[in-house]
């Protein structure tokens, strides 16, 4: 019974998907489409078997980037909402800079970040990735400790609880499904943002770089393949986060 | 304005679990001051099961978290076996049960009732005995790994109960700990309130809605008032010991015989149905006089 609706579960979407990229083939044959509008999906197919290095070669180079620039925001999002959670000072101090990380779109800063750090450096593309990934670890974090529900506060003081204690026993593990929200969130747009960065200069590597070389030499089959490998790092971002969650959380309700 | 009954009994060269002498708490809000108690004068003697029962409103919670030293009264004097609350509080001599149960979602069944001894420096074998004593104690013993939102309600609360339970406490603070339960399970938690309690000799304040669970569980109860919160009667139940209580006292005369009293006592606020005295109804002071009488009268 459980595995019949397992296996439906998986099965639909795939045929959904395989049905979808033979009507997309039926396109592109019988209506004759010109690949720049849209190439087929056996070209791309092909592309993606015949560049499989090229390919992989880049989404590593661009996922470096989020990756690193992922744990910098993460750590720094971390460190910060445990200060501000701690002292308001420091909260009030940092609201606007956060609500400006928020707000200003940080790809738009790569360009002067470049210059800054060299056009050779990946150092830009590291930043706007931290900086991305910075906010919604922070913000949703420090809602987390701030969230400590009455009952459990009435709860430590009842059995004198310390500070230290009271952050140990329910702050922190309180805060924690708030903090993987945030993780999810920034794990795929550190890899975004790390992309799109690409497009503004710097070093000739990565999967931004590749896809708009590749369409500017007419390789539109190939920029496709390329776009299906950013997909796929993003899935693996996204699913090595979602893991982590599990293996966290574990059965939390 | 109130009557409480002198203590009596041997345990009453002791100091009394609980010790209220013109206990007031106000709060002031936007609206104005809010009297959520007024004069409350209370002793709850040691090993004493005691109900507070009264209109919503009417300050129980209010006293009990004065007690538990989750808020300060604004006058009167309040003892928790002769200490302050504070210094009580610090001291552990109370364990205390919310209307919520309160359980951490994160932990376990065990690990929640573990988290009083955790906080208090107990080594993890006895930790993990004195939980599992507790939870045969109520009846979760199968369940001490799981976690709490695989339970139901009243199996959560079991698990709050034993938690108050942990340290052994001499005085057991008990807010609406049975409200959220069908009629079935809640008789059957008294039944095992009654039985703890027998067990570990702990005096209890409980606060309930219920007469006949306030009738059924206490040795005495304390009838308040609303607007503002005071104590209007304290009826002596006297219905014999906690270990000899059974199922079969709830069809008892007697049980009946108190519950009445109850009821009139409660009804002489004003909400009641008319057939009282008629100095019942009207204002506050009017009520209070009321139940000086009605309190004579018992
Ligand atoms: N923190 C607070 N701030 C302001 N007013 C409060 C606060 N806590 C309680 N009150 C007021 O004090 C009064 C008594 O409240 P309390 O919670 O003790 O009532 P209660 O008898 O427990 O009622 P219920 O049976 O509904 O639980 C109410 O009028 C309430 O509005
Ligand atoms: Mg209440």
């Amino acid at each position: 019974m459980r595995s019949v609706d397992r296996a439906r579960i998986l099965l639909a979407p795939v045929l959904l998907g395989l049905l979808a990229l033979a009507a997309w083939q039926a396109a592109v044959v019988v209506l004759e489409l010109r690949p720049f509008v849209v190439p087929s999906p056996t070209a791309i197919a092909g592309e993606l078997v015949e560049h499989a290095d090229l390919i992989a070669t880049a989404s590593l180079a661009t996922a470096r980037n989020a990756f690193v620039g992922l744990v910098v925001g993460v750590l720094v999002a971390v460190a910060g909402a445990a200060l501000s959670s701690g002292a308001r000072l420091i909260d009030e101090a940092s609201a606007p800079l956060v609500t400006a990380a928020a707000v200003v779109p940080i790809v738009a800063l790569a360009p002067v970040l470049y210059t800054m750090f060299g056009a050779g450096a990946q150092t830009a593309r590291v930043i706007v990735a931290a900086i991305v990934a910075f906010v919604p670890v922070y913000v949703n974090t420090l809602r987390g400790l701030r969230t400590v529900a009455p009952v459990h506060r009435d709860l430590l003081h009842v059995y004198a609880a310390t500070r230290r204690q009271a952050v140990v026993a329910v702050t922190l593990p309180g805060a924690l499904p708030f903090f993987f929200t945030g993780l999810r969130v920034a794990s795929s747009l550190a890899v975004i943002s790390a992309l799109v960065a690409e497009y503004f200069g710097g070093p000739v590597d990565g999967l931004g770089k590749a896809i708009t070389s590749a369409v500017s030499s007419s390789s539109y089959a190939l920029a496709w393949a390329y776009v299906v490998g950013s997909v796929l790092t993003g899935l693996v971002f996204y699913c090595a986060t979602s893991a982590l969650e599990r293996g966290v959380l574990g059965r939390r309700p | 304005m109130s009557t409480t009954h002198p203590p009596t009994g041997p345990g009453a060269s002791a100091a009394p679990a609980v010790e209220a002498r013109g206990v007031s708490r106000t709060f002031d809000s936007r609206s104005g001051e809010v009297v959520a108690l007024t004069g409350v004068d209370l002793t709850v003697r040691a090993g004493e099961f005691v109900a507070l029962i009264g209109p919503s409103g009417c300050g129980k919670s209010t006293l009990l978290r004065l007690i538990a030293d989750l808020d300060q009264p604004t006058a009167g004097e309040l003892t928790v076996f002769g200490r302050t609350p504070r210094a009580a509080r610090q001291n552990q001599d109370y364990g205390i049960a919310f209307q919520q149960a309160g359980l951490l979602p994160w932990r376990t069944v065990r690990a929640n009732v573990e988290l009083p001894l955790e906080l208090h420096g107990t080594g993890r074998a006895a930790r993990g005995a004195r939980a599992r004593e507790l939870l045969d104690l109520v009846g979760l013993a199968e369940f001490a790994e799981h976690h709490p939102h695989q339970l139901s309600g009243g199996m959560q609360q079991r698990v709050a109960i034993a938690r108050a339970l942990a340290e052994s406490p001499s005085l057991l603070l008990m807010d609406e700990p049975f409200g959220a339960l069908d009629e079935m399970t809640r008789e059957h938690m008294q039944t095992e309130l009654l039985r703890l309690r027998a067990e570990t000799g702990a005096a209890v304040v409980f606060v309930t809605h219920s007469i006949p669970e306030a009738v059924y569980l206490s040795d005495r109860v304390v009838v308040m008032s609303a607007r503002p919160g005071r104590v209007r009667e304290i009826v002596s139940v006297a219905l014999g010991d906690a270990a000899d209580r059974s199922e079969d006292l709830r069809e008892d005369v007697a049980f009946f015989d108190r519950v009445r009293a109850v009821r009139e006592s409660l009804h002489g606020t004003g909400n009641g149905t008319g057939n009282g005295t008629g100095a019942g109804t009207g204002t506050s002071t009017g009520a209070a006089t009321g139940a000086g009488r009605g309190a004579d009268a018992r």
